[in-house]
């Protein structure tokens, strides 16, 4: 489990020129008035659902259905979802993670709420919060057990904690009596919680 | 929430259920357009103008990244004309954005 992150010293990567762009044109409105932060917020929370977790739902159906688009994923995550159109723009790494039986896989920022956005979209509020990055390392059954999912004792549960250059994809195991169904329709099952690891399919 | 008239913009990167961002600072600008026409700050009309020159300067793109660029060139455009924050001053407030963040540390909130 990697709990340094890297960079600490130096202060953080500033994002992308367009995002810096609408920052500094949102603080300048938000000063004058003009514009509500938490207005915002929640527009943009009615549109979060179109950003993201549908990207990483496709990565997750193709390798469910490609056995050699797997074992891309597996040896370097980062350039097998660029494949698919997905890609970072901060150099961000990304590494994959296969639940499998007896495995469970589950994602967290400890330091702040580092999340993969190109495959997942923008964080649920939850990830963000401090109970959360706290909690999800130090008992991260009893995280589980709130999100509703109960494990059998023989299951491993791995804590993954994400950096500013490692991001992580929980790849949930393929839903029993889905092998008449195609990529796309196994994509429409694959939900965000369950691609950080606190929802199972 | 009062929806804007999405339909009267041209070509707007969207599927069934409405908008499609790949990234997120494309729905923060998406946002910031709709709060400043809900404000009364423009007419949607007027938005689709100013967007629609923007993606008409820029020429045929499908490329939904492309489409926000344009989205957000129209929004710096149109809030200067309203003289609500003009070129220069974004230019410096994005550079203190800038510093900001690499001069806080990894974990802690950017602010100015």
């Amino acid at each position: 489990m990697a709990h340094d992150h890297p960079g600490d010293d130096h202060g953080q990567h500033p994002p992308s020129d367009m995002e810096l762009r609408v920052k500094a044109l949102e603080s300048l409105l938000v000063e004058k008035g003009l514009v509500d932060a938490a207005a915002l917020d929640a527009i943009v929370d009615h549109y979060e659902h179109r950003v993201g977790p549908r990207n990483g739902a496709r990565v997750v159906a193709r390798a469910w259905t490609d056995p050699q688009y797997r074992a891309r994923l597996a040896a370097d995550a980062t350039a097998a979802i660029a494949e698919l159109g997905y890609t970072g723009r901060q150099g961000e790494h990304m590494v994959a993670l296969f639940n499998a039986p007896g495995i469970h896989n589950m994602v967290v920022c400890t330091l702040c709420s580092c999340y993969p956005w190109p495959v997942l979209g923008l964080p649920p509020v939850w990830y963000k919060s401090a109970p959360y990055r706290s909690r999800a390392v130090i008992d991260p059954r009893g995280v589980l057990a709130e999100f509703g999912v109960s494990l059998p004792d023989d299951v491993e549960v791995r804590v993954w904690d994400s950096t500013a250059e490692v991001r992580y994809l929980v790849i949930p195991e393929r839903p029993a009596a889905t092998h008449d169904l195609d990529a796309e329709a196994l994509a429409a099952l694959v939900t965000r919680d369950g691609m950080i690891g606190t929802a199972r399919l | 929430m009062s929806a804007p008239d999405l339909a009267a913009l041209p070509r707007l990167p969207r599927d069934a259920d409405g908008p499609v961002f790949a990234e997120p600072w494309q729905a923060q600008a998406f946002a910031l357009a709709v709060q400043l026409n809900r404000q009364g700050i423009f007419a949607w009309t007027e938005w689709a103008e100013a967007l629609s020159e923007q993606l008409k300067a820029a020429g045929p793109s499908d490329d939904g990244s492309r489409y926000y660029e344009c989205w957000l060139a129209a929004l710096e455009r149109l809030v200067a004309a309203k003289r609500l924050a003009g070129a220069e001053a974004l230019a410096q407030r994005k550079q203190a954005w800038e510093a900001a963040y690499r001069r806080t540390p990894h974990g802690k909130p950017v602010t100015l």
